[in-house]
């Protein structure tokens, strides 16, 4: 007995084991979603000098890629709105943020995909000077430094000239035998840091969505679906849908199914969602008047990062009691004045603001007549009304400004603010060089005098969608003096303005009547009840 | 001397309390989204009113069968015969101990002719209204969407005009009938009626 039970484990040990090496054998490859490894390209192992080298290295096989960039917003940075005409784009535009790109190429354009725009001579048909790492590095190790006109440095050097700073050379074949696909990183290096550093422009596009948590973004979760920006920017041809210059401010379309056609935006809410994502039907109603990041943003700057609410351009220039450039901060440790750049408000877990939003954006642009007034100067003015039948009310972020205008020509300015030259305002703090220098950059005519005008700036809040169970209550918009106070044109249940006075009043003075009516009658028949008993 | 007599019928007890829960909770929820007060929360009042109306309907149906199966409804036809009567009792008579209410109910006649008219205004006028003005209110968007005949230019403020509207009437009528259900010859005796089917009626000696 005992030997046939010792040759039964025998017999199971040897099954085991041998069905254990079976399953050795039979273990999967892990699966690799590209089809080449960058690392074993032979013309990608090499040293190279500079960005245009890796470029021309990378065409070698990507044969049509340049040609793919140079007909993206992201090469160009012009848009011309098919409808308003507008000359648009970082190119062209004023903000209310460093206020424009012009006469200060070689530091802004660190964030353009390109090589060498330092200034209005740059050649928008050379392929090598696409730059394909800024985008595709996968090692976090690529940088573009302020100041080189989006080269990055391969090689340690002194920046500025005779500061004894030292921009660190970076090693371009290790970033070149690594690139992959877009990444949060990659997009966020420029996206997160518009207006000049983390989350200042946009509010809903910071540092923390590098690897958010599902409190911050839903999508973008890392134990979650861990979305990159370009599972819904998914681009095509390197053209990335997505645009805030004309954005898709109502989709009435159905989720997205292949083979039924191409969709302008593939990256709204509704091209996954469609058009009745709720169990609640009363909840899909709304679906016809709000955009879904009204409720589903609750609050931008949610991540922990601090955005830029205002900027305050007048009081730059005051030096401290030494006579120096200064830089106070809060408490946080974020810039709340800078001699070089005046006041700032940071604000984190912002309410947006609520907006009737038809997807047309009006700029103001140089040369447009701007007047001082009691309403601020719209740099992009979102359009729309209840009843356009294009509108769905959005949230947005409001930057409030107050920058240099031309009061004697009544239009906004450019104004050269980063080089060394001795009109750069960052390094003179004088505003009539400085502009004037801006102005002759941009070939536009200037007076001579600088004074301020307050101006606002729309940024749709679009990013950061929180959880289901964090989306704005009812009674946030369903109340008086609640989130959509201020939205006209439609009836909403609970809010006190929507109500018919009259009806209101009359009703409820009708029921205490009636009430004491009742009240007093009873209290007749309940003393003639006592006086009879 | 007191006599009993069966007025009352099941359904018709179950229909009537049972409506009167749902009516209570719909204007007390209904009123929260307004916006009048807070009380139980937005969303919470809503999806109960939304449920506390589907209920009502329902039991309408049912209620509106039963009247006309039954022959109930006649008991709405106003008898214009006694109302001065019936109102001068109201207003000097219920002081006076020694009188009598005009109207005797009995198993076919149930309603006094006030309350005839009272009943068949709130049948013909606020049910109807609130009804109507609720299912448009719950399908305004849908009034948009497929452009239902020519409701798809009705703007759902003036549906929620005439939803209010039939509110406050509902309330006014409410707080009048539960104040006339205590005018019986004690001030129980018609709402123990109303429970059990069974009133004591005074017999005039």
């Amino acid at each position: 007995m005992r030997f046939r039970n010792l040759l039964a484990a025998a017999m199971v040990a040897v099954l085991f084991t041998s069905a254990s090496t079976a399953f050795a054998e039979q273990a999967p490859t892990k699966l690799l979603k590209s089809t080449a490894d960058h690392s074993k390209f032979k013309a990608l192992d090499r040293e190279f000098d500079s960005g245009p080298e890796v470029t021309r290295a990378c065409l070698t096989c990507h044969t049509e890629a340049a040609k793919q960039i140079h007909l993206t917003q992201h090469w160009k940075w012009e848009f011309i709105n098919p409808d308003s005409k507008q000359v648009l784009g970082k190119k062209h535009v004023i903000n209310n943020f460093c206020t424009s790109v012009a006469s200060n190429e070689a530091a802004c354009n660190s964030c353009h995909i390109g090589y060498g725009w330092k200034d209005d001579k740059f050649d928008f048909s050379s392929e090598e000077n696409v730059d394909c790492l800024v985008c595709h590095d996968s090692t976090g190790k690529y940088k573009k430094p302020s100041g080189f006109a989006g080269l990055p440095v391969t090689k340690d050097t002194e920046f500025p000239p005779g500061s004894g700073k030292i921009v660190k050379g970076i090693n371009l074949r290790e970033i070149a035998l690594k690139v992959g696909p877009t990444l949060r990183t990659t997009c966020g290096a420029c996206h997160f840091n518009g207006g000049g550093g983390d989350g200042v422009k946009h509010g809903d596009l910071d540092s923390s969505l590098e690897a958010p948590g599902k409190e911050l973004d839903v999508h973008m979760d890392t134990k979650g679906n861990n979305f990159t920006c370009a599972t819904c920017h998914k681009t095509d041809g390197h053209q990335v849908p997505g645009s805030r210059y004309a954005p898709t401010a109502m989709d009435k379309g159905a989720a997205q199914v292949r083979g039924k056609g191409g969709r302008i935006n593939p990256a709204t809410c509704q091209s996954c969602h469609g058009q009745g994502p709720h169990k609640l039907a009363k909840l899909n109603d709304h679906t016809g008047k709000l955009a879904c990041q009204t409720c589903h943003i609750p609050y931008f700057a949610r991540g922990g990062q601090p955005t830029k609410m205002s900027w305050d351009w007048s009081t730059a220039g005051k030096l401290s009691p030494d006579g120096k450039p200064m830089t106070l901060k809060n408490e946080d440790g974020y810039d709340t004045y800078m001699s070089i750049k005046g006041d700032f408000v940071w604000k984190e877990n912002v309410q947006p603001e609520y907006i009737w939003f038809n997807g047309t954006v009006k700029y103001t642009l140089m040369g447009d007549k701007i007047e001082k007034g009691d309403k601020p100067t719209q740099i992009n003015h979102f359009e729309g009304s209840a009843g356009d039948g294009k509108s769905m009310i959005w949230p947005i972020k409001m930057f409030r400004g107050k920058q240099a205008y031309d009061p004697v020509n009544k239009s906004l300015v450019v104004t050269h603010l980063a080089g060394s030259d001795d009109t750069a305002f960052w390094k003179n703090m004088k505003w009539e060089p400085a502009v004037a220098a801006g102005m002759a950059a941009a070939h536009a005519k200037f007076s001579g005098k600088v004074e301020f005008i307050e101006t606002e700036s729309m940024w749709p809040i679009t990013h950061m969608v929180a959880p289901k169970e964090k989306a704005v209550g009812c009674v946030e918009c369903h109340s008086s003096n609640g989130r959509l106070e201020k939205i006209d044109g439609i009836y909403i249940p609970g809010r006190g303005s929507d109500h018919a006075t009259v009806l209101d009043l009359g009703g409820w003075v009708i029921a205490a009547l009636a009430l004491l009516a009742v009240l007093g009658h009873g209290l007749g028949r309940f003393i003639v009840y006592r006086r009879n008993r | 001397m007191m006599s009993r007599v069966y007025i009352f019928k099941r359904f018709e007890r179950f229909w009537h309390w049972s409506q009167a829960a749902l009516i209570i909770t719909m204007l007390v929820t209904g009123f929260e989204v307004h916006g009048s007060y807070r009380a139980f929360g937005w969303q919470q009042a809503a999806n109960a009113h939304t449920t506390a109306a589907w209920a009502l309907i329902v039991l309408w149906v049912f209620a509106i069968f039963w009247h006309f199966t039954t022959g109930e409804w006649k008991q709405y036809i106003p008898t214009a015969g006694k109302i001065t009567a019936v109102m001068y009792y109201y207003a000097f008579g219920i002081f006076d101990p020694n009188a009598h209410h005009p109207f005797r109910a009995t198993q076919l006649k149930k309603h006094n002719c006030l309350q005839r008219l009272a009943y068949l205004f709130v049948k013909l006028f606020i049910n109807p209204l609130v009804w109507v003005s609720g299912l448009l209110y719950l399908y305004y968007h849908d009034l948009g969407a497929y452009g239902v005949g020519g409701l798809s230019g009705l703007q759902l403020g003036t549906i929620a005009l005439a939803h209010t509207l039939g509110a406050f009437l509902m309330l006014i009528f409410l707080v009048v009938h539960v104040y006339f259900a205590t005018t019986g010859h004690t001030p129980l005796a018609h709402i123990k009626a109303m429970i059990t089917g069974w009133e004591d009626l005074e017999t005039e000696s």
